[in-house]
């Protein structure tokens, strides 16, 4: 057998499933988008671009079309909200990448196992920890009361910050494996030689750590940043029902509002968002590459 | 003499590079052939289009009389000695050794015979238990000529197998090699980067570079008359210097030398007019002793001492620089001081003239 | 702690940092600290969680008793086994054409259909896959949660068994061919063997990421067959309960157990 019949049978069950399952419905959510919704749930085969116009307008009384940032608004905080996830998570997983790859060969291994080790653990699970911390009378303010720092606390739960930190908590490992690996690469004597021609060890960082793992700090950007964007669980349970993310609007659509268009072109919506992202980041990578050759 | 082997105009190419260009040659029953070249000549190419991994993408490779060259490599009575050993990890010496044969359908008392048989060729009996990542590097180099060699291969291909082993541990296995090749009578194929190692092992080398053959001849043809440029300045160390050949018969070259002499050395079929290079040797000249040729004046500008020889670079009243290699022997222990004046000596017997 | 100390002793080393130890360390108790309360409020004898009461293992023995979560676990396992078993199988296949090919091109091309899964927002896969299955008319819930997950676990299936693929030389493969060895028997007993390690891990993480998975579980859920994650969903929505955190205890303790050896595999030479 040639290699290239032993890469199509090799290969095929993995492409069957893979078209059958995630290129040829998401095609079909793309058609479903563009059909007008049924006000008993699901869709009517009648083309309209009724759910995309819905993202920005409604109709008022008279049924003229009107500017409602109510989705925007949703829309906004998604992105906000997954680029701040990412940037903290950088700040925090930089050091704590770096200083891992510096210790003993012994000792790498098991940190590395301590940070990758809550990832495995169940995702609801991790999420209810913080409900537990951060509720009404939950642990946090129950602590806090009891050492007299405060009487009444408005909650601590239901709000954007319990959102991001409970987001951090859930993805900070995708952000620290890439960097450590980049940084694992580094040859320590760049750093020697860097210092030995009179580079403060913050201009090392800056001139030569920084640049050398950019490609770990770019993919954990990636992994960190995508799934943000549609996450679920923290919106519902850390958020509350009023601060939404697209995740779990979506999910709605799906679900108690049964408005199937509107839920599709709000995934379309993501999914556009994910690939700007993507493509804005493969040209920079492209760019660089470039400019190395 | 049998023909083990026929190259007949092969060629290969990846993609628009052209790694082997058209190549044909025999290689004899019970030889010792070796590959020559530096690394991209295509040797290790054409080592696997014979055992296997390879397709030609044009030609034919035939194996005692049979076309092999669309055979996969599980059909091919070839056996190869990979480069890193390629030992199954998973597997102790004797399975290792014994997995060609399994394969073959030997039933498994004829197989143990045959088993003990080589770990005692290759002197490792009381390894048998043993698994490869127990072993040395020259131990596992043992093991996976015993296992290329256990199934009695037509031919036994050998992919640099020296070239992760220390120098001492290398020289030594050499012989060894030799020894093996005399025993079995099998057709070894060898590749190599290493001139030394071919010339002190093979019954015939083949020079190869950029995917073509540069000389195909027995080592001492090879470093002696050497077809061309590449091949004097592949194999060992040699004086290139300018000439312009000014006659040229059956019996001789008469040359015009920027050593300020003209000489006739060796017929060479290099034209008169044509672009010309001479070859000589460093161990060809000698210092301060008369001999039956050429004598030049000059000054040592250099002098390396390496212990078993001493290296000069002598330069010439005509402004040549010659670079002469000493034995540091019995009759022949004088150290040349810097700017020491000399006579160097040469025949000129000794002189190669080639065409570029 | 001689660690941290030796920050400040060694002050000529280029390559350390001052800070960053400290960084790591707070970094560590924020990503244990949490699963730390749980646990410890697990054994809170109080039905009122944040006020501790006395010691009790009491809701492990109501958390055991709970039917819904019993079968809530066996739909987990159900799906997890079998879809691990076909996303495993598919990502050796796919990573044995993927790696032992030379045409770079097309071979990136396939790497990324085959890790397609990683590369979206899972919640974009999960309502697509919720409209094919309505579109479709599937009804039976299990035979949704089985095809959608054996899915998305192939590319976590897929990576392991390809890195150990690419660690291991390709020589051996033609040292067996050359010993007469078929592509079958060489793939048999070279190839399988050699990278069982990279197969164990790969079918580990995927085990883990199907027994975990919410998102698509939630949304395709329905027709009688409810996940483990999905139901404790349920729970949480209805606030915390030291129940909860007997079942969360319970959990973490055996992702540990299935992640540890998996994780082990994936980093063994």
């Amino acid at each position: 057998m040639s290699k290239l019949t032993m890469r199509f049978w090799g290969v095929l069950p993995a492409y069957t499933v893979m078209i059958l399952l995630m290129i040829i419905p998401l095609g079909i959510i793309f058609y479903v988008s563009l059909m007008t919704s049924d006000p008993y749930g699901g869709y009517k085969p009648l083309f309209s671009l009724e759910s995309y116009t819905q993202i920005l307008y409604n109709y008022d009384w008279d049924n003229n079309l009107e500017l409602n940032f109510q989705y925007l608004l949703i829309i906004g905080r998604t992105i906000l909200l997954s680029l701040s996830t990412a940037i903290l998570c950088l700040l925090i997983g930089f050091p704590v990448a770096y200083y891992i790859s510096r210790q003993r060969k012994e000792v790498k291994p098991v940190l590395l196992y301590l940070v990758t080790l809550p990832f495995w653990v169940s995702m609801v699970v991790r999420v209810y920890a913080w409900v537990l911390i951060l509720s009404n009378d939950g642990v946090l303010e129950s602590g806090l009361r009891l050492f007299g720092f405060v009487d009444d606390i408005d909650s601590l739960l239901y709000n954007n910050g319990a959102m991001l930190t409970g987001m951090i908590y859930s993805y900070i490992p995708l952000m620290i494996l890439p960097i450590y690996a980049s940084i694992e690469k580094l040859d320590p004597r760049l750093l020697e030689a860097a210092g030995d021609l009179y580079s403060t060890r913050i201009q090392t960082l800056y001139r030569v750590i920084i640049p050398l793992c950019k490609a770990g700090i770019v993919s954990g950007f990636i992994l960190v940043f995508v799934p943000c964007l549609g996450t679920v669980l923290e919106p519902i349970l850390l958020g509350g029902g009023k601060t939404m993310m697209m995740g779990n609007l979506i999910q709605n659509q799906f679900g108690v509002s049964r408005n199937w268009s509107f839920g599709a072109s709000l995934t379309i919506l993501l999914l556009c968002i994910v690939l700007i992202f993507l493509f804005l980041q493969a040209r920079r990578a492209a760019k660089l590459n470039q400019g190395a050759n | 003499m049998t023909k083990a082997v026929q190259i007949k105009g092969v060629s290969k190419k990846y993609g628009s590079y052209q790694a082997i260009k058209k190549v044909s040659f025999d290689i004899h029953d019970n030889e010792f052939f070796t590959l020559l070249g530096p690394s991209g000549c295509g040797k290790t190419t054409l080592l696997r289009m014979i055992a296997g991994f390879e397709t030609p993408t044009t030609g034919n490779i035939i194996l005692h009389g049979q076309n092999i060259e669309n055979l996969p490599a599980n059909k091919r009575r070839v056996n190869t000695v990979f480069q890193n050993y390629a030992l199954f990890p998973h597997m102790n010496l004797e399975e290792n050794i014994g997995f060609g044969l399994e394969m073959l359908g030997w039933k498994k008392d004829k197989r143990e015979c045959r088993v003990n048989e080589m770990l005692k060729l290759v002197h490792m009996e009381q390894f048998a238990k043993r698994f490869p990542s127990e072993l040395s590097g020259g131990q596992q180099q043992r093991i996976a000529l015993a296992r290329a060699l256990a199934p009695e291969p037509e031919v036994l291909l050998l992919d640099e197998p020296l070239s992760a082993l220390d120098l001492k541990l290398r020289q030594a296995m050499r012989e060894e090699l030799q020894d093996l090749q005399r025993q079995t009578g099998i057709t070894f194929i060898f590749v190599t980067h290493d001139q030394e190692e071919a010339l002190a092992m093979s019954d015939r080398i083949c020079v190869l570079a950029h995917g073509e053959i540069q000389h195909l001849d027995s080592p001492i043809n090879i470093y002696e008359n050497p077809t061309n440029r590449f091949v004097a300045d592949f194999i060992g160390d040699t004086n290139f210097l300018d000439v312009n050949v000014t006659g040229s018969n059956v019996h001789a070259t008469s040359i015009e030398t920027p050593l300020g002499i003209n000489i006739d050395v060796p017929a060479s079929g290099v034209k008169v007019g044509q672009d010309a290079v001479m070859s000589l040797r460093p161990e060809k000249i000698s210092i301060n002793k008369s001999v039956d040729g050429v004598s030049l004046p000059g000054r040592v500008m250099h002098r390396t001492y390496m212990g078993g020889y001493t290296h000069y670079t002598i330069q010439l009243s005509s402004g040549a620089d010659l670079r002469v290699s000493m034995r540091n022997n019995i009759s022949n222990n004088i150290n040349y001081d810097l700017n020491e004046a000399v006579t160097l000596g040469f025949s000129p017997a000794s002189v190669r003239v080639l065409g570029e | 702690m001689g660690r941290l100390l030796s920050f400040f002793i060694n002050k000529n080393d280029v390559s350390r940092y001052p800070g960053f130890g400290i960084i790591t360390l707070l970094f560590f108790l924020f990503l244990y600290l949490p699963i730390m309360v749980i646990i410890a409020f697990s054994f809170n004898e109080n039905k009122i969680v944040s006020v501790w009461n006395g010691f009790s293992t009491k809701w492990y023995t109501s958390a055991i008793n709970n039917q819904t979560l019993v079968d809530s676990l066996q739909v987990s396992l159900t799906v997890a086994f079998i879809s691990t078993f076909i996303a495993t199988v598919i990502a050796v296949s796919a990573a044995l054409a993927l790696t032992r090919g030379d045409d770079i091109k097309n071979k990136n091309f396939s790497i990324m259909v085959v890790n397609l899964p990683l590369m979206l927002p899972e919640i974009v896969f999960a309502v697509a896959i919720l409209i094919l299955f309505s579109l479709l008319g599937v009804q039976n819930g299990m035979l949704k949660l089985i095809l959608a997950h054996t899915c998305f676990c192939i590319p976590f299936a897929f990576l392991p068994i390809r890195a150990r693929l690419q660690g291991m030389n390709n020589n051996l493969e033609h040292a067996s061919q050359d010993l007469y060895a078929t592509p079958w028997v060489t793939f048999r007993r070279i190839t399988l063997p050699l990278i069982m390690p990279g197969v164990f891990a790969g079918g580990m993480l995927s085990f883990v990421i199907s027994m975990d998975d919410f998102i698509t579980s939630n949304i395709v859920s329905g027709g009688g067959a409810t996940t483990l994650p999905v139901y404790i969903f349920s729970l949480v929505k209805q606030g915390v309960s030291p129940e909860l955190n007997a079942i969360s205890t319970l959990i973490m303790v055996a992702s540990l157990l299935i992640a540890t050896p998996a994780l082990y595999f994936a980093t063994k030479k």
